[in-house]
């Protein structure tokens, strides 16, 4: 770290690790304080004809992209290439596949904001939270789509020798933030956009990602349960129960 | 044997007269809220009708309940698993609000802030989705009482095969009332569908439930009820169904619309079954016979076997004693009067109904009634102004013989008490043409007609002596004023010395206001010069 600025480590240190720290003890008290409020608040009941294109659109969309990520971010250059895969071809792949998913997440983000911002009864579900987490999403998408376009026309930035090796030393304890705050200027949005979206996350309806239920797959049908005697709660003795006053679910 | 008990609960539709009570209650209680304002736990349909949502019963438009695979297994009618996890992000079977009718209220600031002027303000209604100005089209109730039958009744799944024999012209329509609540399947497809597991089958009472804090939303539910009995709370992002008022349930009280009925027509009490056979039952290849396979299932109480197998599994002695005195049992299984609704979704539902009895539609037969003569009494029975195969499609998959045989039950008790009560000469013929005897006939009669509270209500209460051991303020299960020097403690107490008197905890003795009329005297109101 040694040569870095205080701005640097400010923005490339700092922020990435109190995201991480927000992130985590976020999902830890938003898990023990309002499992009632963690769902996917799903608008299907109030609109359908346009979410039937942009929800599975934009969801296996964002799968991709993901997966794009875990393949050029968490998987070291080294390794590819000792596996055998040249640099070019993975940048070839990497240009069309991240290309193919990015114009399908335009497509399904463009439906489903647009059917946020123009359906009144959709629109009348979202909360302000809803609407940053949107921006963010927004800001990200549109930073992450730039660089994959003009990689596959132009001249190839190689993100994976800079902005990779920071990203992998965070989790090491030796994150460069030479190599990240010599990247290009987008690179650098789309990543603090990025973190900030890792920030808000446990309070946003975003949490339903992690309760995609795989467990259906091998459960039995029906589930029994016994009856569970409810704890009377007295004034004053009552569980911690936080719910702000006047909260709209 | 797997001895499982149910609450059941059977609706005489005989007697229902559409009055909706049983809605507005089950409203005021359950979903008088905002996010809930379309849904209807109870709701009371007019038959012929389509429904609430629209033509929910139509299973190849909406594929709620189960159904065989090829080689005879039972499966979702949606579709499995991994279908499910594929289609999360739309569900392709999901009714729209617009089905169920978008909630509305009015501007009803209107009426009080318009400005003085000719004509009278009115209150127009707005979206309680959007908060926006809008125009009713449709709402759970919309074709009450045939209200538009001609443009809508017709539409019933339930008329399907049978619209030949139907006539819309006022003078010629039927209808009768059938109130619905959630059937507590004994094989719940909303449960199986359910992909976070937050939908449970009570193993005490059989009651199906969501949990709220493990309902993530994915409304796989609201599709996989055949009845469309589990609803989308729009403002919570959660799953809703109607509880059979378990906390009611819970303490030995009926359900509250059970309780509001006016027409006394609801009965509740346990059904004991064997849960290792509802899945075989639910495989029954015909749907025919998907009754009678359910009836199979049901476990008889007074068999001792049973009651030494459910001793043996847990279920205490008042729970036994409860399903023995079981009015839905009686009705159900005993005399066989009470249908199950829609048994083809192989759910194997447990809110079941005694068909109505309607007027004559056929003026030659009416005339020829005689009740003295089996042949008369039950030769009417095919010419009712509801025509049986409607029934027949409601409740036995469209097998008429099992709703003519309760239509002829319930026409030889009529024919019967109506002999008796009038000092004739009952004729017994009635009673055997149907296989009954007259204390059967009787008991029927009693149960049907004479309704009393505690013979229709045998809820016996929930097993709950351990839940005090959950709660740590309350392991010291002594009186908290019985404490050293409290006023349940420590000799006698406060002792009157004079009229309206009392000897204080400090030893004074003390003028008690308490009923002084203000205008005796009152001694020791004050405390004397110098203490006492």
């Amino acid at each position: 770290m040694t040569g870095a600025s205080g701005g640097e480590v400010f923005w490339w240190v700092a922020v990435p690790y109190f995201a991480l720290g927000v992130f985590v003890l976020g999902h830890i008290w938003r898990w023990r304080y309002d499992q009632y409020g963690w769902t996917s608040r799903s608008t299907q009941l109030q609109e359908q004809t346009t979410l039937k294109w942009g929800s599975p659109i934009f969801h296996y969309a964002t799968f991709a992209a993901i997966g794009g990520h875990v393949l050029g971010i968490l998987i070291p250059a080294s390794f590819t290439n000792f596996i055998g895969i040249p640099d070019h071809v993975y940048h070839k792949f990497a240009a069309i596949a991240g290309t193919v998913a990015a114009v399908l997440v335009i497509v399904g983000v463009v439906i489903l904001a647009g059917r946020r911002l123009t359906i009144p009864r959709v629109r009348a579900t979202t909360s302000p939270v809803d609407w940053l987490a949107l921006v963010l999403l927004g800001i990200i998408i549109v930073t992450g789509i730039i660089p994959t376009i003009w990689n596959m026309f132009g001249s190839a930035y190689d993100y994976r020798n800079t902005v990779s090796p920071w990203f992998r030393g965070l989790f090491t304890g030796h994150p460069d933030v030479a190599a990240v705050s010599t990247a290009p200027t987008i690179y650098q949005v789309h990543a603090i956009a990025a973190w900030a979206i890792w920030m808000v996350w446990p309070f946003t309806r975003l949490v339903h990602a992690w309760s995609y239920p795989l467990w259906y797959l091998v459960r039995p049908y029906v589930v029994y349960r016994s009856r569970v005697p409810n704890r009377l709660n007295e004034p004053g003795t009552s569980g911690r129960r936080w719910r702000r006053v006047g909260t709209r679910f | 044997m797997r001895v499982k008990a149910q609450m059941a609960m059977v609706m005489n539709l005989d007697k229902c007269i559409g009055c909706h009570t049983c809605t507005v209650t089950c409203k005021q209680v359950w979903t008088n809220r905002p996010g809930t304002e379309y849904v209807y736990f109870n709701n009371v349909e007019t038959k012929p009708g389509i429904g609430y949502p629209k033509r929910y019963e139509d299973q190849e438009q909406w594929h709620g309940g189960w159904t065989l695979d090829k080689k005879g297994r039972l499966q979702l009618k949606a579709g499995g698993r991994l279908k499910k996890l594929l289609s999360i992000f739309y569900n392709p079977d999901l009714p729209s609000i617009d089905d169920y009718g978008e909630p509305w209220t009015y501007d009803y600031q209107k009426l009080i802030e318009a400005p003085l002027g000719t004509q009278n303000p009115s209150a127009h209604s707005i979206s309680a989705l959007s908060g926006r100005d809008m125009d009713m089209k449709w709402g759970g109730n919309w074709d009450d009482d045939l209200a538009g039958a001609t443009e809508h009744a017709l539409h019933d799944p339930n008329l399907s095969n049978i619209e030949q024999h139907v006539q819309m012209e006022f003078e010629q329509a039927f209808m009768f009332y059938l109130p619905r609540i959630c059937e507590h399947c004994l094989n719940p497809s909303c449960v199986a569908s359910c992909p976070s597991g937050a939908m449970y089958k009570r193993d005490e009472d059989g009651i199906v439930l969501v949990d709220q804090d493990r309902c993530r939303g994915w409304r796989f539910c609201v599709s996989g009820c055949p009845y469309k009995k589990v609803y989308f709370n729009h403002r919570t992002g959660k799953a809703e169904k109607c509880t059979l008022c378990a906390p009611r349930i819970e303490v030995g009280q009926p359900t509250v619309c059970s309780e509001t009925c006016v027409g006394r027509l609801r009965y509740l009490g346990l059904i004991l079954y064997d849960a290792d056979k509802v899945l075989e039952a639910a495989a029954t290849p015909d749907p025919h016979d998907l009754y009678e396979a359910q009836l199979e299932v049901m476990l008889d109480p007074e068999d001792p076997e049973v009651a030494a197998e459910a001793a043996r599994q847990g279920i205490a002695d008042d729970w036994m004693e409860a399903a023995r005195r079981s009015p839905t049992y009686a009705l159900a299984k005993k005399h066989k009067v009470a249908l199950p609704l829609h048994p083809e979704y192989r759910t194997m539902p447990m809110v079941w109904y005694i068909p109505p009895l309607s007027p004559v539609a056929d003026i030659v037969h009416a005339a020829g009634y005689d009740e003295a003569d089996p042949d008369r009494v039950f030769a009417t029975i095919d010419s009712l102004r509801i025509p049986i195969e409607y029934l027949a499609n409601l409740f036995t998959a469209g097998d008429v013989e099992p709703v003519r045989r309760v239509l002829r039950k319930l026409a030889a008790i009529r024919a019967t008490m109506r002999a008796e009560q009038l000092g004739l000469e009952p004729n017994d013929e009635l009673g055997r043409a149907v296989d009954t005897d007259p204390t059967d006939l009787h008991d029927l009669y009693r149960l049907l007609a004479i309704a009393k509270y505690e013979d229709r209500y045998v809820i016996p209460m929930a097993h709950a002596e351990d839940a005090g051991r959950l709660l740590s303020q309350h392991e010291q299960m002594f009186c908290s004023l019985d404490t050293e020097g409290g006023p349940g403690m420590g000799g006698a107490g406060p002792v009157s010395e004079e009229p309206n008197t009392f000897r204080g905890d400090d030893g004074r003795v003390h003028f008690n206001l308490l009923g002084w009329d203000g205008a005796s005297t009152s001694p020791h109101l004050f405390p004397e010069a110098g203490g006492s």
